[in-house]
Parts: C-alpha cells; sequence; structure tokens
C-alpha cells in the first residue's frame, strides 16, 4: 500500500469527499449573505444554483442511459461495412 | 482595387511555402506566416478595402469590422498556436493543408460579399478534407470522404441561396436576412451544415476524432467558428436559431455522455458550445451577438487546449477510450494540469474565460424573457461541467490506474498548452481585452457576487451528481448510432436491394427476349452491383473522378458552343 500515489489513498479520498461536503454546506449556506438576482422567477429559490444544477445533471445522465438502450453499439458496428 | 493584401494570402504563400520546405525553415514559416497575418489583420480598417471585379460583378476581397477582425484573430492566433504544437510531430503536407484550411477561415472573416464568401467557404471545405485525410490510417480515408460529401453538399446548397438572393435581389452584398424565402433559407441551411446543426451534426463527431492528433485541434477551431461568424453577419435575430442552437446543446451532452473515444467527447461538445452561439445568434440583440462572438473567442482557445491535451496523451500511449486510459496524472503532470484547466474554462468556471463570456448569452437570454432558453442554458451549463468538465480529465487522468506511464508532453507542445492556459486565465481573470474587440459597445459585468455564487453552486453540485452517479456512467466498448446511420447503412442498404432488383429484372428480360443475357446482365451485374463490387457502387481514386469531372466538363463545353 504504500506504493500507492499519496492522492489514491483511501485515507486521501475521504478527506477530499469530507472537503467536497463542506465547500457545499458553504455555497448554499453563502446565500444568506450573498444575494443571487433573480432573473426569471425560480432562480430567485433559496439554493436555485444547487438543486437545479444536481437535479439537471440526474436527468441527463438518466436520459443518456435510456437513449443509450436503444443507440449503443458494438465499436465495430460500422467497420465492416464502411468502405467508401 | 487592392489598397492591401488581403491578410488570408499571407496564410496562402506560408501553406505553399510549408509544401516546399522542409526542417527549420519550414518551421519558421509555419510560425511567421501567421503572426504577420495576425499583423495584416489589425491593419485592416472598418469597411470595404479591397475589390476586384469577377463576372459582372466587383467582389469585396476585404471588407473590415470588429467582429471580422475579432474572428480573423483568433483563427490566425490558433494557427500559431497550433503550428507551435505540431510543427515537430505532424507530416509536412498536414501542416500546409491545415494553413490552406485557416487561409480559407480568415478569407471569410473578410469577404465583404456573398461571392467571396463562397470562394473561401469551399477552400475551407476543401483543405479541411485533406487535414482529416492526413491521419493516414482507413478509418480517416473514409470518414474525411464522408466529411468531404457532406460539406460539398452543404456547399452547393449555400450557392443555390446565395444564387437566388443574387438573382432576385441584384445584390451580392453581405447583410442581415431574415429566413423568410427559399433562397435565404438555402443559405441558412447551408451555413448551418458547416455549423453542425442537426440534423447533420454527426459528420462532426465522425470527422475530428479521425484526424491526427495534431490534426484535430486545427480542425477544433475554423469550420465551425466561420459558421457563426457567417450566421453573426447574415442571421442576426433570425428566432428559429434558438430552437436549433438549444438542441444542439443538449444533444451535445448526450451524446457526449455517452462515449468512449475521448476525442469524440470533445467532438460531441464543440457540437453543444456552438448550439450556444447559435442560440445567441438567434436571441439577436447587442449584447447577445456580443455574447455569441466573445465565446466563439473563448471556445476556440480553450477547445484547442482540451485537444491538444488529448492529443499528447493520444500519442504517448496510442490508446483513445476512456476504458482502456485513467491514472495518467503520475507521469503527465503538465498534460493533466493543462486539460483541467480547458475543462474549467469549458465549464464556465468563475477566474476562466468561459465565465467572463458564456455568461454574457444567458443574460441576454434573461433582458428578452425568454425564460425557458434561460432554464436550458443554466441546466447546460450544468452538463457541460459534467461531460467534459469532469468527465475528460476524470477518465483520462484520474479514474482508476490503467498501468500506463507515458512521458509528459514535450516541450513545445508544453508551451503550445501553456499559451492557450494563459489566454483562458488571463480572458477569465481580466475580460477587457477581449470586450473591448466585440461588436457593439458594452457595459458587462461578470463578476457580481450574487452571479458567482449561482454559477459556483450549479457547476459543484454537478460535480456532486457526477461522482454520485458514477456507477451508471460506466464505459462501454460501445459506439452510438446517430443520424449518420442514414447515410451508412440505410441509403447504402436501399441502393443494394433496388440495384440488386435492377439486375436481376434486366437479366430476366433479356433472358426472355434471348438477347444473351450474359452481355447486358454481366454489364449492370459488373458496375452496378455492391456484392460484386461494381464499378457505380466502390469507391474511387480522387484522380479518376477529376478526371470524370474534366472529360464531363469538357463535353459540356463542347456542347455549349456548337
Amino acid at each position: 500500500m504504500s506504493e500507492q500515489h499519496w492522492l489514491v489513498r483511501e485515507s486521501t479520498i475521504r478527506k477530499l469527499w469530507i472537503g467536497l461536503v463542506v465547500v457545499l454546506t458553504l455555497l448554499v449556506g453563502a446565500q444568506f449573505f450573498i444575494k443571487v438576482k433573480p432573473n426569471v422567477g425560480l432562480d430567485g429559490s433559496f439554493g436555485f444554483g444547487a438543486w437545479f444544477g444536481f437535479i439537471s445533471c440526474v436527468v441527463m445522465v438518466v436520459v443518456a442511459k435510456v437513449i443509450g438502450y436503444v443507440v449503443k453499439r458494438s465499436e465495430f458496428y460500422y467497420s465492416e461495412d464502411d468502405n467508401v | 482595387m487592392f489598397e492591401m493584401l488581403p491578410p488570408a494570402l499571407y496564410l496562402i504563400l506560408g501553406a505553399l511555402l510549408i509544401a516546399l520546405t522542409k526542417g527549420n525553415l519550414r518551421t519558421l514559416v509555419l510560425l511567421s506566416a501567421p503572426l504577420a497575418t495576425l499583423y495584416a489583420i489589425w491593419q485592416v480598417p472598418d469597411g470595404v478595402v479591397s475589390t476586384a471585379p469577377f463576372l459582372d460583378y466587383t467582389i469585396e476581397i476585404v471588407e473590415g469590422s470588429p467582429v471580422r477582425r475579432l474572428f480573423a484573430t483568433i483563427f490566425a492566433l490558433t494557427t500559431f498556436v497550433g503550428g507551435l504544437y505540431a510543427f515537430r510531430h505532424a507530416k509536412g503536407y498536414e501542416l500546409s493543408a491545415a494553413m490552406a484550411y485557416a487561409a480559407g477561415a480568415v478569407g471569410v472573416c473578410f469577404a465583404g460579399d456573398l461571392i467571396t464568401l463562397f470562394l473561401f467557404w469551399e477552400f475551407m471545405a476543401i483543405f479541411s478534407t485533406l487535414v482529416i485525410w492526413s491521419g493516414g490510417t482507413a478509418g480517416a480515408r473514409s470518414a474525411g470522404v464522408r466529411y468531404a460529401v457532406m460539406h460539398l453538399l452543404g456547399g452547393v446548397i449555400l450557392k443555390v441561396g446565395i444564387e437566388g438572393v443574387v438573382v432576385h435581389t441584384g445584390s451580392i452584398d453581405i447583410q442581415a436576412f431574415q429566413a423568410n424565402n427559399f433562397d435565404t433559407w438555402m443559405m441558412l441551411i447551408g451555413i448551418l451544415i458547416n455549423a453542425a446543426a442537426p440534423p447533420v451534426s454527426a459528420w462532426l463527431s465522425d470527422a475530428y476524432p479521425e484526424a491526427s492528433p495534431t490534426g484535430s485541434v486545427f480542425l477544433s477551431a475554423y469550420t465551425t467558428k466561420t459558421a457563426v461568424l457567417a450566421l453573426i453577419l447574415l442571421f442576426p435575430g433570425e428566432s428559429i436559431l434558438i430552437w436549433i442552437g438549444s438542441w444542439m446543446i443538449m444533444y451535445g451532452i448526450i451524446w457526449a455522455l455517452l462515449e468512449n473515444n475521448v476525442r469524440r467527447i470533445l467532438a460531441f461538445s464543440i457540437v453543444n458550445q456552438v448550439g450556444f452561439m447559435v442560440v445567441a445568434v438567434g436571441i439577436g440583440t447587442p449584447l447577445a451577438l456580443n455574447g455569441a462572438a466573445a465565446h466563439a473567442f473563448a471556445h476556440i482557445v480553450y477547445k484547442g487546449l482540451l485537444f491538444m491535451s488529448a492529443g499528447v496523451v493520444i500519442m504517448h500511449t496510442g490508446q483513445h477510450r476512456c476504458s482502456d486510459l485513467g491514472g495518467l496524472f503520475r507521469t503527465m503532470p503538465i498534460t493533466a494540469f493543462c486539460g483541467i484547466v480547458g475543462a474549467l474554462a469549458i465549464s464556465s468556471f468563475p477566474l476562466t474565460s468561459g465565465f467572463t463570456t458564456k455568461t454574457m448569452i444567458s443574460v441576454a437570454a434573461a433582458d428578452q424573457n425568454l425564460t425557458v432558453v434561460w432554464y436550458v442554458l443554466a441546466a447546460a451549463s450544468a452538463g457541460v461541467f459534467l461531460h467534459a468538465g469532469i468527465k475528460f480529465p476524470w477518465y483520462v487522468f484520474f479514474q482508476k490506474d490503467s498501468g500506463l506511464r507515458p512521458k509528459d508532453a514535450p516541450w513545445n507542445m508544453s508551451l503550445a498548452m501553456f499559451i492557450f492556459v494563459g489566454i483562458c486565465i488571463g480572458l477569465g481573470v481580466y475580460p477587457e481585452p477581449l470586450y473591448n474587440m466585440l461588436p457593439y459597445p458594452i457595459e458587462y459585468h461578470p463578476y457580481k457576487p450574487g452571479k458567482v455564487l449561482f454559477y459556483l453552486q450549479l457547476l459543484m453540485f454537478s460535480g456532486l451528481a457526477f461522482f454520485l452517479l458514477l456507477p451508471m456512467m460506466k464505459r462501454t466498448l460501445t459506439i452510438s448510432l446517430d443520424t449518420d446511420w442514414f447515410w451508412r447503412v440505410m441509403f447504402k442498404k436501399i441502393w443494394q436491394v433496388l440495384s440488386g432488383a435492377v439486375v436481376s429484372v434486366t437479366v430476366e428480360i433479356v433472358g426472355y427476349i434471348d438477347l444473351g443475357k450474359q452481355s447486358v446482365g454481366r454489364f449492370l451485374a459488373r458496375y452496378f452491383a455492391f456484392e460484386n463490387n461494381g464499378a457505380m457502387a466502390r469507391a474511387w481514386p480522387i484522380g479518376v473522378t477529376g478526371l470524370w469531372i474534366a472529360v464531363l466538363l469538357s463535353a459540356y463545353i463542347f456542347n455549349y458552343y456548337i
């Protein structure tokens, strides 16, 4: 284990996760002090950037997964056919 | 008359000299021609500078304006930095083709009329195809043919539009049009094909990843962005562009999420980023058009940087799949660092050029009360971080230990990447030089505390989503079907069935009337059937095609005169 690069050690990864959670909490908490000016309505809600960003990503990943079931093919799908 | 030489001419001369020289002299030409061009670009004043007679028209070879100089500047700069990146590794003919391709792009920038625009447009199509072919593989060859067919088709459609406009209005001027009749629709479609708009976005992700690692750096810069400039000049405020651009944004994200090939991920993200610019042109207000131009400038730099980073990885590992890469940060810290900066810039992280440019487009949408568009852009900003901002560096440089221990980038590639890193961060911290080059004078302050907080929340929570959803994004050894399936599979199958049917029916008929089914039947089978590799159904060398075109044209001219 001592040969592992410090960045990939379990302990480092745990610290990175803790760091990420702290940063995320601070970013949402900061909205008590910094006013985010609403542009279009819903973006005036508390922590809009946080929840909208998170949900958008989940939706996009799920949509990609579903589309993937239809459009994914073997890497060699075209290689036998292409003769141009 | 020629009051000054067209800036594109320096690059054309450069391309010729590169083809004729070798070694240090070639490198000197490669690096000095773009700098001379850059100087020439900044000597072009506003208004028409150089004209020339062409057929019955007076064409305007050089017309200056702020937005034209802005695009030409970034094209010339990319040619210089790309040359620095490529000169020790790329083949001479690739460098020569790349410079001629850049000349086409700079030529389009200063084209004062539709005829000049079209001529340089086609110039780009030809030499970009040569850059793809310089990849040298069978994949590059066939992708290059498909690319050329698509772009020549786009060129023909653009030409139909231009001729219609010229015939019906009598003017060859470049001016703002609306897509409200056949002619203008044809022009718009011709330009949108180059912008990789639906339904033909697939040409981009098909062709760019097949070029050499150095070639795709050049390819990422010119074609789609000259299309954006053409849209800014010809179709500002054309509202259908808002929806076409929105589609491109979402398509780019979804297909990039599905992709395993590193450069193809970046190719899909070009479509996504150009989508932002197309939306901005569709909004059409001064702020939106400024946003489109500024974003194009910033995008060319960070996308070039990402392709450079990916290029070093592919060159040193021979691998291009996410599933085969990983853990390269250990031995490639410079390449990883530069790739991460490019990834942060494309994600519009504060303090990068993406933040100071792309946010203009969202503000322009909000100013026009385009609520749905604003939400699409916000969701897409999160999605960009997801599909390119984290996905690219994560799978290439971290993820797992692939066991690969490649060397880091050589000095020239590192230097080229650091120049672009400097621009990405420089314009993020101090965007005023870019703002001063924009087409409309603006008062735009990107760093309002509320806005910075909003984007940080958006991006960091996208990051959280990425790592929580990693199990759902496990890389598979797959490609994703796209609309190119229609021309690579379906049309071919239809042709096979039809030609087979024609052959068998003809053979039957010929057999009936007993005229010797061997001769005609064999003729058809020989020339039209796929299964026999028939003459009309197989690939021909360009020389033969060129010869036949020359024969047909000669016959046509002969016929015309008698």
